[in-house]
């Protein structure tokens, strides 16, 4: 490991172990943070109970098929959008605007047109992790350099190998940012969505413990949604980093 | 002797853009490739000397006029049999040195034993060996242009035209790829079109030289070099090469103030 | 002329959007979504209501303060990790991680630390926008070309003309980037700590309504919050447009 992932690693460690002691020496009060052992604690102890496995199973899923939905459907719009300028010239400002619209306004119409349950959620999600992906695909399209489509050109390619070829591997880095995002997105929107009007849910427990003044529920139940999140963006990451190196970026 | 390829009053206008006025780059020109010569374009930088090549090879289409290549039409396509080598780096980053090479034959669908064979032979002649496994992120810019042209070399085009691939590399080793190019241009009887801006290397290499005005590029004149055909490096020690380039220079002197000129406007 | 092509783009755009809400509206009906001219009307009504100014400059405030924090405060930042070697190495990951994580998890944590009020919307504001802000000027500054800085020195300037006439116009461009991006979400993090667990703002009559089922009222709070987003991010872009192109040539 290099000399900054060795100071990183001792500094997080402090940080870590300076809550962890202010915590237990009672500086922090329990009512505000609990020590990140006990998160750990709570967390573990959660899981093996099994009594939130359907909670858990619910808005993952639920994250699972928006994050597919956003991906697939952001990439397919992006293309579109790449080979259609006016069109995109007409969204653009759009686009730019969208994730400082609020969002969640637009909710109650959601469940009149979904009915109550995962579906509005899944859509509100897809909606708000969809245009991450869409931006990131048109900025990888953007930046393919010209001389390497001159070069499929000269090979001779059909359109679909052209793209298969040369323009989805040369976009690549950007459409993986996509996906880091639409991953993170998506979590967003389900979990903002269970936290406002749903009845179960991981957000909606979390919620709950929350108002039930439960931190140690509270406090596992975050810990494994960011624990989720993360171990999800490394895998991209790890992959990304791969490519990158190869690319000697 | 024919024509491998013809270019009827060919001109090439870049149309406007937001912002930028139109470009008139090219022509209009006029000239004959003949079968199996080395062609050297020479000329001073912006007169169109990449446009040039981008239509004859059927990347763009010329604005007016015609391109033709063994006797057809070439429109908006690039033809079989027309090998291009860029003068940007266009090594695919995602690839190894080996699978760039073999890039065109796979996509060819071409026998797995002969892509082998090809790739061997192309790697082997551009010394880059002990490359093969490498990325191109850990090569050098002359190394990645050779790549670029081994990647062109293995379809065994009729015509190759290259655009400034040497201008990444030192003297020595520019001297030393030439005299590959011309060994590979001898044993495969491809017409070669070379452009270049060391006058230098054009003698050197080419049997006929034209020489580009300004923008919008022409020929102002087509110069015969009369070497033999098997030339190397060690022509530049003959008592009358340097006529030849001090020949290209006086044309191209002017031109290149004008050139000069150009940019000082554009500049502006 | 050039203000009509300009503007025909955002107003095809809003024409289309206006259009969708009618049908819309005339397949879903009232009770799902009120049409745009009575939403505008009572729109327009409400902004005219004495009680709606609290609501809306307490809104304000919140993003006022949390934009300046997270402007302040990730500027700040980035220029200590971009201008400091190892200190930006060591910090980029951590960061990189934060911003991937989905925040809106931590939203009881922030209640509990800083009480139900404007502060808490403050923070939470502050926490979506600072990260962006932080990590695009680290990459400006780090990024600065050493030339530059060389030809400075050539040219003998002092350190405060080097920073006024080679540093800022040298980053600006990529650190305007940041604030833009950092300004999106600081509005998006600001009006979701509104919509949990506030007693006053936009956000709050945002919840309130969607209690009631106001329709009326949540689109046109909808739409308020919409346009002060998509003008403010009109602006910004179009200035992040001329500073790029500065840069470009
Ligand atoms: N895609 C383009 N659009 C507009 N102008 C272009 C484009 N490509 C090249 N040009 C302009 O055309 C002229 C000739 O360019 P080029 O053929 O690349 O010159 P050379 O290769 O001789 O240096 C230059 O002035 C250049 O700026
Ligand atoms: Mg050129």
């Amino acid at each position: 490991m290099s000399k900054a992932g060795w100071i990183r690693l001792v500094v997080l460690a402090a940080f870590f172990g300076a809550v962890e002691a202010l915590c237990r020496t009672g500086v922090i009060s329990p009512k505000l943070v609990i020590a990140p052992t006990a998160m750990v604690e709570a967390m573990v102890k959660l899981l093996g109970s099994g009594e939130l496995n359907p909670d858990i199973r619910q808005t993952l899923s639920s994250v699972g098929i928006a994050m597919g939905l956003s991906v697939t459907g952001g990439f397919a719009l992006g293309c579109v959008l790449y080979w259609l300028p006016p069109l995109r010239r007409t969204v653009d400002p759009f686009l730019a605007a969208y994730y400082s619209l609020p969002h969640f306004a637009f909710y109650p119409l959601l469940i009149v047109i979904f009915g109550l349950g995962a579906l509005p959620l899944i859509v509100l999600a897809t909606l708000f992790a969809m245009v991450a992906m869409i931006m990131a695909t048109l900025s990888g399209l953007d930046r393919i350099p010209r001389v390497l489509i001159k070069t499929a050109r000269m090979q001779r390619l059909s359109l679909p190998a052209e793209i298969w070829h040369i323009r989805l591997p040369a976009a690549a880095p950007h459409l993986f940012s996509g996906l880091k995002l639409a991953v993170t997105y998506s979590f967003i929107g389900v979990i903002a969505g269970e936290f406002i009007l749903s009845t179960s849910g991981l957000g909606h427990q979390i919620a709950y413990a929350y108002d039930n003044f439960d931190n140690r529920t509270m406090y596992g139940l975050i810990l494994l949604v960011l624990c989720i999140a993360t171990a999800f963006n490394l895998l991209v990451f790890a992959y990304e980093r791969r490519l990158a190196r190869q690319r000697g970026q | 002797m024919n024509a491998v390829a013809r270019l009827s009053n060919v001109s090439r206008i870049y149309p406007p853009r937001a912002g930028h006025a139109a470009v008139h780059a090219l022509g209009p020109l006029s000239f004959e490739l003949k079968a199996g010569e080395f062609f050297g374009v020479v000329g001073p930088s912006g007169c169109g000397k990449s446009t040039l090549l981008d239509v004859l090879a059927g990347l763009s289409a010329p604005s007016e006029g015609t391109v033709e290549f063994e006797g057809k039409p070439v429109a908006g396509t690039v033809p079989d049999g027309v090998g291009v080598v860029f003068q940007e780096d266009a090594s695919f980053p995602w690839l190894t040195v080996e699978d760039n090479v073999a890039f065109g034959l796979r996509r060819l669908g071409t026998d797995p034993a002969e892509i082998r064979r090809r790739v061997d032979f192309a790697v082997g002649f551009m010394g880059l060996n002990d490359f093969r496994r490498a990325y191109p992120s850990q090569l050098s810019g002359g190394m990645r242009q050779r790549v670029c042209i081994a990647r062109t070399l293995v379809l065994q085009p009729r015509l190759i035209l290259l655009d400034e691939p040497f201008g990444a590399l030192d003297q020595q080793t520019r001297l030393l790829m030439g005299d590959e190019l011309l060994r590979l241009w001898r044993e495969t009887s491809a017409t070669v079109v070379l452009i270049t801006h060391a006058l230098d290397e054009a003698n050197l290499l080419s049997d006929r030289i034209g020489v580009m005005s300004a923008r919008p590029g022409r020929f102002i004149d087509v110069v015969e070099t009369g070497w033999p055909r098997d030339r190397d490096s060690r022509l530049a020690e003959r008592p009358d090469f340097g006529a030849v380039t001090s020949r290209l220079w006086s044309l191209l002197r002017t031109e290149s103030m004008l050139a000069l000129g150009q940019g000082a406007q554009a500049a502006e | 002329m050039t203000a009509v092509r300009t503007l025909r783009g955002p107003l095809l755009l809003t024409l289309t959007l206006l259009v969708a809400w009618q049908v819309l509206h005339q397949w879903a009906g009232d009770t799902a979504l009120t049409a745009p001219l009575p939403t505008l009307e009572h729109l327009w009504e409400m902004i005219g209501q004495k009680r709606f100014l609290p609501h809306l400059s307490e809104t304000g405030l919140a993003f006022l303060q949390a934009l300046v924090i997270a402007w302040a405060g990730g500027v700040g930042i980035g220029v200590l990790l971009g201008g400091h070697r190892l200190t930006g190495e060591v910090a980029e990951p951590i960061l990189v991680g934060l911003y991937s994580l989905p925040k809106i998890t931590l939203y009881p944590v922030i209640l509990l630390l800083f009480g139900l009020g404007m502060s808490a919307k403050v923070a939470f504001g502050a926490l979506h926008g600072i990260i962006p802000v932080a990590l695009f000027t680290m990459n400006a500054v780090r990024n600065v070309n050493r030339t530059y800085l060389r030809a400075g020195r050539a040219m003998r300037l002092s350190p405060a003309q080097t920073g006024w006439h080679v540093l800022i116009p040298a980053t600006l461009p990529e650190i305007f980037t940041g604030l833009r991006i950092g300004f999106s979400l600081t509005l998006l993090g600001t009006m979701l700590g509104e919509l949990f667990a506030s007693q006053r703002g936009l956000g709050f009559l945002l919840m309130t309504a969607i209690d009631l089922n106001d329709v009326q009222t949540i689109l046109a709070i909808a739409v308020l919050i919409s346009l002060f987003a998509v003008a403010a991010n009109s602006i910004l872009l179009a200035i992040d447009k001329r500073l790029h192109r500065g840069a470009a040539a």
